[in-house]
């Protein structure tokens, strides 16, 4: 199953190299990962994306816990949450057939179109990984020229928070 | 006061507590050293190797429970320490390694000596520091000592980079008495709803079984342990790490499990109906097949390290917390509470259990004309009175060592159990000697092992260290050869160790007295002569038998009641009918 597992962690030099690394020497698959600073500048969030059956999501997160530079940890699929993605895609748009066709594409699925050339257009898109995913198949008769994606953001729903 | 960064160093090494520094010198630390050289209180031990500082610190780190300390230079004294880091995060010992770095301003830079030090340790230690300012140096040393040898022990790797200890910067010098750490904090007392349910299920075990590891001895348990086993009356097995967490001739002893455990621990965990693990990890060595491991019973594990619960077994009661801690709330509940074990069914699971210890799984030839490497082992453990610190490297003797030696305390069997590192035994041996100077030390090594920190020779004759070596030399990589008997037809693919060198030469060469025993009808004398030789170290190399095996033996994969049999045991070859 698909988890969206959210971090505070010291924002010390190589706490994020000790994250990274532990998914590569236990082989864990790692989806989708971002890294920033908070509001408070002694901790980042990190937030991850892994796919695995329960078991192996919990040794991810024992094994995160363990860090000794993880402060907290919440896997958000454990509850209602909210969790976004930022995509720029630049997509070849020559003739006013595609320029008409991929607008109206982006105005179904709330993007924008952020930047225009006589031969391309760069959209910008928000929302759920499942969504991010069905824009990109949906501009699947398009020549999609660069896709780059922010990786998951997750925060819970409600009053539930992550916070030292 | 105000001290230079190599003096806070040191001097913060001494309000610790440390007695013993191992380490070897080299550009990056020189600051570091000549602060060592202006003082009395932090003994530095210079050994020939930095594996051999990191083996040595280990050793003694397993001997005494407290933390050991190596210092190394930048780059390659780095990297040479890093197998000794390893050997100890495997098995959680608790230290703290300083390595040199080179200064702030070219690191990065490629720079003579220079490696990532913290990035080539960070998946083998515990935590790792890179300290960039003078003023943080008392701070971080406090940190990685409390990192260390709390929760989980493990080894901690402390990077100071050269301009850090410059002996013109001075700043003042401050040692925190304790420190806190928001995003560590261990826990330690036991959740108390698991415990009592833990209890209830072990007093209600038709077929219970205590399988007990390392951790016991790391945590300081023993104690514990045993009036929690003669509370209850039940068997139990210790790992390969927990052998003398439990006295080995004490009746509820069953021997080691697992793979080159006895026959008898090993049917009674397959057989069993309630276990409960402590201070142990499920290592494979232990489990063998996982589908098959322990099919009948329900788990109970009590850890400290939360994530080494439900990692390969899934378990039915786990129980996060120190070990003493959560076996003295076991106890009180069993002595105060009214509720017996099940007296009948307990007695009935001994009658099945004695059975199978009729077997004799450990025995073999004692009428052969050559010298049997268990016979040695079982002389030193009479000539030593069964109290000899024992340390030993990796194969066929460490297993001997294992199963043979019966060990009565804690903390006397020093042997690299996770990570399985040859040259361990020698230079583990001096941490446990310098620590305890009037002890008798015991490294029970082979012909393969010892040669990988030989160098260490040296090192003993500097410092006086009376180690008795006992090699047990069959001219092979024992357990390779075994495992090429059993597994690849025999084809014994460099295996044989030629062109040996004379051990008692060598020995000699190096200082010390070499004794060469052929003979089996020496090998007490031999033995006797080379322990009353009180202070010197001597290397006893011991001509034994070439193709013995170490029985019994669980190949890899396989479950704990398919086991290989010495055919000198009272058994028929096929344990499988046995159980029907």
């Amino acid at each position: 199953m698909r988890h969206i597992i959210s971090i505070l962690i010291e924002n010390e030099a190589g706490a994020l190299s000790r994250v990274v690394g532990l998914f590569s020497a236990r082989a864990y698959n790692i989806e989708s990962l971002t890294v920033a600073p908070t509001e408070d500048e002694s901790l980042s969030r990190i937030t991850i994306v892994a796919i695995g059956t329960d078991q192996i999501i919990e040794q991810i997160t024992k094994q995160l816990n363990k860090l000794i530079d993880v402060v907290k940890l919440l896997d958000l699929s454990d509850g209602p949450h909210i969790e976004r993605e930022m995509v720029l895609i630049k997509v070849k748009a020559a003739t006013m057939a595609q320029r008409g066709d991929i607008k109206r594409l982006s105005d179904i699925f709330r993007g924008h179109i952020i930047d225009v050339t006589t031969s391309n257009y760069t959209i910008e898109l928000t929302g759920s990984g499942r969504k991010v995913d069905s824009f990109i198949e949906a501009l699947a008769e398009h020549k999609i020229l660069e896709t780059v994606r922010s990786g998951v953001s997750g925060i819970a729903r409600g009053d539930k928070i992550l916070h030292v | 006061m105000e001290l230079s960064g190599g003096e806070i160093l040191i001097r913060s090494l001494k309000d610790e507590g440390v007695e013993f520094l191992f380490g070897y010198p080299g550009g990056a630390v020189l600051h570091i050293y000549d602060a060592i050289y202006r003082q009395d209180d932090v003994k530095h031990i210079l050994v020939r190797h930095e594996q051999a500082a990191t083996h040595a610190a280990d050793g003694y780190a397993r001997a005494t429970g407290k933390p050991g300390v190596v210092l190394v230079t930048s780059g390659p004294g780095a990297t040479n320490a890093v197998t000794g880091i390893a050997t100890a995060y495997m098995d959680s010992i608790p230290m703290v390694v300083i390595t040199g770095q080179v200064p702030t301003a070219v690191i990065g830079s490629d720079a003579f000596q220079e490696v990532d030090a913290v990035g080539i340790t960070r998946p083998c230690v515990k935590h790792n520091f890179l300290v960039k300012d003078v003023n943080k140096i008392a701070e971080t040393m406090k940190k990685a000592f409390y990192v260390a040898t709390t929760g989980r022990p493990g080894p901690v790797v402390v990077d100071i980079p050269k301009d850090i200890t410059d002996p013109a910067i001075k700043v003042p010098y401050n040692y925190p008495d304790k420190i806190t750490m928001r995003s560590y904090q261990p826990t330690v007392k036991g959740h108390s709803g698991q415990i009592k349910r833990a209890v209830e299920m072990l007093l209600n075990a038709k077929k219970p079984m205590i399988y007990s590891g390392g951790g016991v001895v790391l945590g300081n348990a023993s104690e514990e342990l045993r009036s929690f086993v003669r509370n209850l009356g039940y068997p139990i097995t210790t790992t390969l790490m927990g052998l003398g967490s439990y006295p080995a001739s004490d009746e509820l002893f069953m021997g080691m499990l697992g793979m080159h455990g006895t026959y008898e621990s090993n049917m009674a965990m397959h057989a069993c109906d309630v276990l409960i693990a402590i201070g142990a990890r499920f290592d494979d060595r232990v489990t063998g097949k996982i589908a098959e491991f322990c099919p009948d019973a329900q788990i109970i594990h009590i850890d400290i390290d939360p994530s080494s619960i439900s990692k390969t077994i899934m378990v039915d009661i786990p129980i996060v917390g120190d070990v003493a801690t959560v076996l003295q709330e076991m106890n009180h509940i069993i002595t105060t509470g009214n509720k017996q074990t099940k007296k009948k069914d307990i007695d009935a699971w001994w009658k099945v259990i004695n059975g199978w210890r009729a077997k004799k799984c450990m025995s073999y030839d004692k009428n052969s004309d050559k010298i049997k490497p268990q016979a040695a082992v079982e002389i030193v453990h009479e000539i030593t009175k069964g109290d000899a610190y024992v340390t030993s490297d990796v194969g066929q003797h460490q297993m001997w060592a294992a199963q043979y030696y019966g060990f009565e305390k804690p903390n006397r069997w020093i042997n690299s159990g996770g990570l399985g590192t040859m040259g361990f035994g020698l230079p583990a041996a001096m941490g446990v000697q310098l620590a305890f100077p009037d002890e008798t030390v015991v490294c029970i090594t082979g012909e393969g092992s010892i040669q990988m920190c030989i160098q260490e020779l040296s090192t003993c004759l500097q410092y006086g260290l009376p180690i008795k070596i006992i090699a047990l030399n069959n001219r092979y990589l024992g357990m390779v050869r075994q495992w090429q008997e059993f597994f690849y037809k025999e084809r014994y693919s460099h295996s044989y160790m030629e062109s040996l060198p004379d051990f008692v030469k060598l020995a000699e060469a190096y200082g010390h007295v070499g004794i060469r025993i052929e003979d089996p009808a020496d090998l007490r004398s031999g033995l006797e002569k080379a322990f009353a030789l009180k202070d010197r170290l001597v290397f006893v190399d011991i001509v034994t038998d070439q193709m013995e095996n170490v029985y019994p033996m669980i190949a890899h994969g396989k479950a704990h009641n398919e086991m290989h049999l010495s055919p000198h045991c009272d058994l028929p070859q096929d344990p499988e009918r046995e159980l029907s």
